[in-house]
């Protein structure tokens, strides 16, 4: 794959090999563009992380096909077949140097591919499944004519043992060790004979997946070698941070829109920022009330979070005009901050409508004197820290759980343990975004006493 | 490549049994001859290399000094075993790199000390068909409840030979109450913790724990070929035949209350009730009450056969309940779990850990095997040859094992790795002078 800045893209004609459902055996020789290669990733990283809370939530094979065509459609479909299957097969590359990189990378990557790729091809009809056995090179032969007949009466047998009334069996068996297919082994659902499983034309996914995922686990540490070894350094300047990016790259809801959780009144507030804002915003909030003024960097990061809980512009201008004219009086406040506030909310100058910051843009922020942004669990001294959440209510012992997580450096995990321990709940899916903090807090409280105002 | 005996540390290795006490026929004295002299060291060896000449990376476990060692070959294994004195011997997997250099290699990251080949292993206890034994329960084993183990090594060997295609099986008597079955085809060997599992599950029928009455549960329309040929050839005359004989399944309110809750009829349940409760004081033996309640039950259940799914395998699932194997999942599941080595002595009976021939394993008595007391007592009366060697040693008490373990098992075993490896070592060849050609 050679990547390349130029407008227009060839592609060579051997890039296809499957009609719809590509086996990502060998990388292809085509040109992608810069942004192609970040974008389509992006993309693709969209469908996986679907495919992940899919299999988190345990939903059954079915609910995930259907899940997976909707995934598909929304994020992976083009004008055109042959683009979607470049689209389709550049974001897998793509996605293989950046999830090669570590065993943990590895291992959630080949889980969700494979998920994905098993049903993509349960979506399938017959002949295209088998087409796309043929595709992996394999050499089980199909059992036919003599052979068959010899077999039909058992065959039968394991077709009923799984609930099948007639005797009748399929047109096409395949022969094929038992040890490729380690499913159907395991629940009976073939027939055994000396070491052969004869796998059904019904049962092909069992076989094709385990192929698929057993050449991505090799493809994967050839990857890293190549990585660690050339590209790396080679492309230090152009894909490399992309690539690197990548894997950290926040992909969940940007929360520009606020949602029901988030009709939040002035009066509230104060209330409402020690019951729900997670550690940085309640820092600022509280930095803000003390000194009634914040520098630059607080700004933004408090003023687009509150945006995000649903604070209005009306109210937004209200509650920093109160705080702030109390050091710098309301002609400067008018003058100097109310504008930005209007243009945070996309009232202003280019009308982007500001998304709040996700904890990977908080972390990676770089607080200097006099600034109260930032992450805590990274950017405050241990003492500092401890102080900070032993005021948020954590026990000893859930102190030292976090601690532990921040001299480790998972500062998020270390958010979303103050969480659990403040709530008294597991968070499963692990704290990505200050505005998720809140809006997981607001439904736990609200669950608890629907009438009384949180 | 070496042998190596591994030290039993809890996290990468799993063994069955703690150190257990001595009991009288097992002292130090006595191990100390029997090592001296007895235990076949050089088939062992051979057995392991899997005609390398050499064993490699092998794990092995001595209980009583908990310490790793390599064997280059057979004498030094022999020295080290005999400076050690187990209680016992375990056998693991063959690993990727020197046991004991395994800490120096953990620095990388990864885990490089990795199991890469091992036995297909099965463990038969007969402590798992508490629920179903009569006369012992527990510890104990005795001729009655011991042909349950018979009738396991039957239906498990012939779907190892037939549906799986191996051919280098080894039955040993664990040395008290079960058997162990090594599968040491190198397939079988190369075999990934999924596809053992995988074999494990399908061998899987009994799925027992207090809580339900019903603890086998053949669903479908028809019992898939497997376990179709097992009832067919070997479970159905059991449980006809000796099962009723040894147990008498039937012939107590206790014993036959068991197997009532295993009928999901009601009816059907109050009816045969009412009959056996009417029965109770009969002349019949017990045997011959058994049987004829047996025959009540199945001719209830035909009657009512075509009317509900579940009634439509009952009477198969009573038999599989009480007859087919129960072997210990985890076991099989993993390349790392040790399993006590073949001709070791087991330390709460004395007895030999004796291979168990699969074809003729109905003459098979656990409590007729040797035990250390008596294998010593043979050398002091004198006129036992220290070696072993093929032609006269019939006679011996440990000789006649030995000798089945080199010619069904260990001798073909040879011969096989010796073609796969002259077969591999000529494809290696072959590779190389293609790549000559332009």
């Amino acid at each position: 794959m050679e990547v390349i800045r130029s407008q227009k893209r060839t592609v060579s004609n051997d890039v296809v090999s499957t009609p719809t459902l590509p086996l990502y055996l060998i990388a292809p020789h085509m040109e992608v563009r810069l942004e192609e290669f970040e974008l389509f990733a992006i993309d693709r990283l969209r469908v996986l992380k679907g495919v992940s809370d899919g299999l988190a939530r345990a939903r059954n094979p079915n609910e995930m096909d259907d899940l997976v065509e909707t995934l598909w459609k929304e994020h992976m479909r083009l004008s055109n077949v042959s683009e979607m299957i470049n689209k389709d097969i550049i974001s897998h590359f793509v996605l293989r140097l950046v999830y090669c990189r570590s065993d943990e990378l590895k291992k959630w990557f080949l889980s969700m591919e494979t998920a994905l790729f098993r049903h993509r091809f349960r979506l399938k009809k017959i002949e295209e499944q088998r087409a796309i056995v043929g595709e992996f090179g394999l050499p089980y032969k199909a059992v036919i004519g003599a052979e068959l007949e010899s077999l039909k009466e058992r065959l039968g047998l394991v077709a009923r043992s799984h609930g099948q009334i007639s005797s009748d069996v399929e047109n096409i068996y395949y022969k094929v060790p038992f040890e490729e297919v380690p499913d159907l082994v395991a629940s009976r659902r073939v027939l055994l004979q000396k070491g052969f499983a004869f796998v059904a034309g019904t049962q092909l996914v069992s076989l094709v997946v385990t192929q698929f995922r057993s050449h991505l686990s090799k493809a994967l540490i050839l990857t890293n070698r190549k990585w660690t070894t050339t590209i790396r350094e080679r492309e230090k300047d152009r894909l490399t941070p992309i690539v690197e990016a990548l894997s950290t790259s926040y992909l969940g809801p940007d929360y520009s829109q606020s949602n029901e959780y988030a009709d939040i009144s002035l009066k509230d507030i104060d209330q409402v920022s020690k019951s729900s804002f997670p550690l940085c915003m309640r820092h600022l909030f509280e930095k803000l009330r003390e000194d009634h003024h914040l520098k630059h960097g607080g700004r933004m990061q408090l003023g687009l979070f509150l945006k995000g809980v649903g604070l209005k512009l009306d109210d937004a201008l209200a509650f920093w005009r109160e705080e702030f004219t109390k050091k710098v009086g309301s002609e400067r406040f008018d003058k100097e901050y109310a504008y930005a506030i209007r243009h945070n909310y996309g009232k202003e100058g280019k009308r982007t409508d500001y998304t709040p910051y996700a904890c990977s843009k908080i972390i990676t922020s770089a607080p200097g004197a006099g600034d109260h942004h930032g992450c805590p669990y990274r950017h405050f001294s241990e003492d500092n820290l401890k102080a900070a959440l032993s005021r948020m209510g954590l026990s000893s012992r859930g102190m030292e759980d976090v601690m532990d997580k921040v001299r480790n450096r998972h500062y998020q995990l270390a958010c979303t343990l103050t969480f659990e321990a403040v709530y008294g709940t597991s968070c499963d899916t692990g704290i990505n975004h200050p505005n998720q903090y809140f809006e997981e807090s607001q439904k736990i409280l609200k669950s608890k006493t629907p009438a009384a105002p949180v | 490549m070496t042998r190596e005996e591994t030290e039993t540390s809890g996290e990468d290795m799993m063994i069955d049994d703690p150190k257990p006490k001595i009991e009288n026929d097992f002292n130090v004295h006595y191990l100390r001859i029997y090592y001296g002299n007895l235990f076949p060291y050089t088939d062992i060896h051979k057995w392991l290399s899997y005609g390398h000449g050499t064993c490699l990376f092998t794990c092995l476990s001595f209980f009583l000094s908990h310490s790793l060692k390599s064997f280059k070959n057979a004498s030094l294994m022999e020295a080290a075993i005999k400076s050690n004195f187990p209680y016992k011997i375990d056998i693991g997997a063959v690993y990727s790199v020197d046991p004991d250099k395994r800490h120096a290699y953990a620095q990388s990251g990864t885990n490089l000390f990795t199991p890469v080949e091992r036995e297909l292993v099965f463990d038969i206890d007969i402590t798992d068909y508490d629920d179903v034994r009569y006369c012992c329960s527990g510890a104990d084993v005795c001729s009655k409840c011991w042909p349950l183990m018979t009738v396991a090594i039957k239906v498990i060997d012939t779907s190892l030979r037939e549906d799986f295609g191996f051919k280098h099986i080894l039955w040993v008597f664990s040395g008290r109450r079960g058997v162990h079955c090594w599968v040491c085809d190198a397939k079988a060997r190369r075999l990934t913790n999924e596809q053992r599992s995988a074999v494990a599950e399908y061998f899987r029928v009994y799925k027992g724990n207090e809580n339900n009455a019903k603890k086998v549960d053949l669903m479908g329309h028809s019992l898939h070929p497997f376990l179709a040929r097992s009832y067919v050839d070997f479970l159905k005359s059991f449980f006809e035949g000796e099962l009723q004989a040894t147990q008498s399944i039937f012939s107590s309110k206790e014993k036959y209350e068991k197997i009532l809750g295993m009928i999901t009829d009601e009816d059907i349940q109050a009816d045969l009730r009412g009959k056996w409760e009417n029965s109770a004081r009969s002349s019949l033996s017990e045997e011959a009450t058994s049987l004829l309640r047996w025959e009540q039950l199945k001719k209830a259940l035909q009657s009512k056969r075509n009317k509900a799914l579940s009634l439509r395998t009952c009477v198969e699932e009573i038999v599989f309940t009480f007859t087919y194997p129960r072997i210990d999942l985890e076991v099989s599941k993993q390349m790392n779990h040790l399993l006590k080595a073949p001709f070791c002595v087991h330390p709460k009976t004395g007895r030999v850990c004796v291979p168990i021939d699969p074809n003729n394993c109905d003459e098979f008595d656990p409590l007729a095997v040797p035990t250390l007391s008596q294998l010593i007592e043979e050398i002091n009366s004198g006129g036992l040859k220290m070696d072993v060697d093929d032609d006269d040693s019939d006679s011996s008490l440990l000789g006649k094992s030995i000798k089945f373990f080199r010619s069904s098992f260990l001798e073909p075993l040879l011969k096989s790795c010796k073609e796969e490896i002259e077969s591999s070592y000529k494809t290696k060849i072959a590779k190389t002078k293609d790549s000559f050609s332009w």
